[in-house]
């Protein structure tokens, strides 16, 4: 059995309650830094974990920490982002809803080694019922004196407060983030200044995803080194993985980072294989945003060594064959899936969600939407697929913030990987329309290899 | 279409309000600005210029900048809707698994285009981008107090919108 540490106990009937949660040994890791640590412990210790931020970047949170500026006589802020809109991407939600206390725990934690009076859950706006959840369990806490003044008689005085947002994909986006929790649209900043120097009205402001914060409780409790040994790598340990798609236990799994792709698609303990008997197709590791794999790439490398479930394994190859590990959204697709309707349907998502601060993104999500569409309707043309990559080419890397790579990147890896769906679809428009492409050749093993000797000549 | 209501934000509302504010340090009152709409929203059914210019005076800031907000965030309807606003997944993941087919249903159960309300003013319904909810799609929510509906199927939805015609308020 894989290491559980954030799902620990969420078969633990009334863990969604301060008192059972307490019972289970939540709050040690507030009893335990507000009585024997300093916040630069605290830090240091997050540090050595090597917890890597879970919300999709992969930056170390130790780091990110120590990088908040302290001018004296400012405030300081933790932001929690619960906005959790990446397609495929679900765990934070599931996390609130059944472990409330874990992310309360984890933020009075953060908050601590910040030297945050104040802190914020800032919520999609969607998902009221879990803002209800997080302020009944605020409640909680600070009525068992875990929030509020004085906590434990340690002179240290923190608030927790839930902000919901109001549907848009770009809060997710830190510094738009912190436009939204100021009342403004969500138009994301020109950075620098970085949320550490200048983020919530203006102060030094640290922004984590929900997972990076609750894990920080199992880190100061046990040790960072403990934390470190888990995984693999530079992939330190557990990691939510939202499973969606395709699948027949779709759902999320907490895995140890490491984890060979191959077992947690196909192992009764996590997706328990393709639905109905299909094949496996393709697969989106980590959220609509980052490029989507064929079978073949994603099972295992073009070295031939099988893909983990870690930051490094699946980036393996660039993006040329790999992908990212991104925020664990894993979605699966099977033989019948049509890539081309898929791409056209994210390019839409991204098309919607784009704020329209920058014209590449502005106008690129719009076009790639467009061109998509005309292909999957049968009225493509095979320059279509030209146009729909340079378009791709020119919004990468020229935009604010990455919404715009991350509306990129889908359609890149799709054209990269998948371009005789394409062609098909131009081709075939009639066939197009009443059928699909099938599995083709995509799960068709890699050629091997040719040993290094053989290079060499 | 909606009972006609006095747009003015009640006593207890007020007060709601004022606690609100209690959240933010002094001076950053206009970071109420959303979970006020929300609330005005769940009150008055959506969000008209007379609501928003409401939420303006309350939060002593201008219409304008009550405006641009709600106009930005999908969440805020700035547009008459049905009493019931299902709000379907359709992004990729919940499409996998057949959110399609239930949109296109619900399209012709209740005479209506996406984006549209029914006749008799019951219904409004709105294709929304993916709600987090990938692993137990297809899935639609129902505001103010956004519930979820989860594994949909043409059955449940049936289901669904005769228990919503049968609620008395
Ligand atoms: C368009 C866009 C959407 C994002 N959405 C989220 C999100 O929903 N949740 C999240 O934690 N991070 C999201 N991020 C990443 C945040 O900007 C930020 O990197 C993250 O919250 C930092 O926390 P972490 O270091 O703990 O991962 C998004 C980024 C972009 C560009
Ligand atoms: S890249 Fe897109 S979402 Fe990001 S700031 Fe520019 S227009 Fe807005």
């Amino acid at each position: 059995m894989a290491q559980k540490i954030l799902l620990k106990d969420i078969d633990v009937p009334g863990i969604e309650t301060f008192d059972v949660f307490r019972k289970q040994g939540g709050y040690s890791a507030v009893e335990k830094v507000l009585k024997t640590m300093s916040p630069e412990d605290v830090v240091e210790e997050v540090k050595k974990s090597g917890l890597r931020g879970r919300g999709g970047a992969g930056f170390p949170t130790g780091m990110k920490w120590s990088f908040l500026a302290k001018p004296e006589g400012v405030p300081r802020y933790l932001v929690c982002n619960a906005d959790e809109s990446e397609p495929g991407t679900f765990k934070d939600r599931y996390l609130m809803t059944k472990l409330p206390h874990v992310l309360i725990e984890g933020m009075i934690v953060a908050s601590y080694a910040l030297g945050a009076n104040t802190s914020y859950i800032y919520v999609r706006g969607e998902m009221m019922p879990q803002i209800r959840i997080l302020e009944k369990a605020i409640a909680e806490a600070k009525a068992a004196g875990f929030l509020g003044e004085n906590i434990l008689g340690s002179g240290y005085d923190l608030e927790i407060y839930v902000q919901p947002g109001g549907g848009a994909y770009i809060c997710g986006e830190e510094t738009a983030l912190l436009e939204s929790l100021e009342g403004k649209r969500g138009n994301p900043r020109i950075k620098p200044p970085f949320p550490a120097i200048a983020g919530l009205y203006g102060c030094p402001t640290v922004v984590n995803n929900v997972e990076s914060i609750a894990a920080t409780s199992w880190i100061v409790l046990n040790g960072g080194d403990e934390y470190a040994k888990i995984g693999i790598g530079r992939s330190t340990g557990t990691k939510l993985i939202s499973a969606s798609g395709n699948i027949n236990k779709p759902g999320v799994y907490e895995i140890e980072l490491g984890l060979p792709v191959e077992e947690f698609i196909y192992s009764d303990e996590y997706c328990g294989g393709i639905a109905n008997g299909k094949r496996l197709k393709a697969v989106v590791a980590g959220g609509s945003s980052v490029p989507i794999l064929p079978a073949n790439l994603i099972l295992r490398t073009v070295n031939g060594e099988p893909r983990l479930m870690s930051y490094e394994s699946l980036a393996d190859g660039g993006f040329a064959s790999g992908t990212m590990l991104g925020s664990g959204g894993f979605i699966v697709m099977d033989e019948d899936a049509c890539i081309v309707r898929n791409t056209w349907n994210f390019s839409r998502f991204y098309h919607h969600e784009s704020c329209g601060q920058c014209s590449p993104c502005r106008e690129g999500t719009g076009w790639m939407e467009k061109i998509l569409h005309r292909i999957e309707y049968g009225h493509g043309k095979m320059s279509d697929i030209d146009l729909l990559w340079d378009v791709q080419r020119k919004i990468e890397g020229n935009t604010i913030c990455p919404l715009g790579d991350a509306a990129a990147w889908p359609v890149a890896s799709a054209i990269r990987h998948f371009r005789d769906e394409f062609e098909w679809h131009v081709n075939e428009p009639k066939a197009a329309m009443e059928g699909n492409y099938g599995l083709a050749h995509y799960a068709d093993p890699l050629p091997v290899p040719a040993a290094p000797s053989e290079l060499v000549k | 279409m909606l009972a006609v209501k006095e747009i003015k934000f009640s006593e207890e509302m007020l007060k709601q309000v004022d606690e609100i504010i209690k959240r933010y340090p002094e001076g950053k009152e206009k970071s109420a600005l959303l979970p006020v709409l929300h609330l005005a929203q769940a009150e008055f059914g959506w969000c008209s210029t007379e609501v928003m210019d409401q939420v303006a005076s309350v939060l002593n800031i201008k219409p304008i900048e009550v405006y641009e907000v709600a106009t930005f965030y999908t969440m805020f309807h700035v547009k008459p809707v049905g009493k019931y606003v299902l709000e379907v997944c359709r992004t990729g993941p919940c499409c996998l698994v057949g959110a399609e087919k239930i949109i296109k249903y619900l399209e012709d159960k209740l005479e209506i285009k996406e984006g549209e309300t029914s006749a008799d003013g019951l219904f409004t319904v709105k294709g929304v981008e993916c709600l987090a909810a990938c692993g137990t799609g297809p899935v639609l929510q129902i505001g103010p107090e956004y519930t979820f509906y989860e594994h949909l199927t043409t059955d449940s939805v049936d289901q669904l919108l005769e228990d919503l015609k049968g609620r008395k308020q």
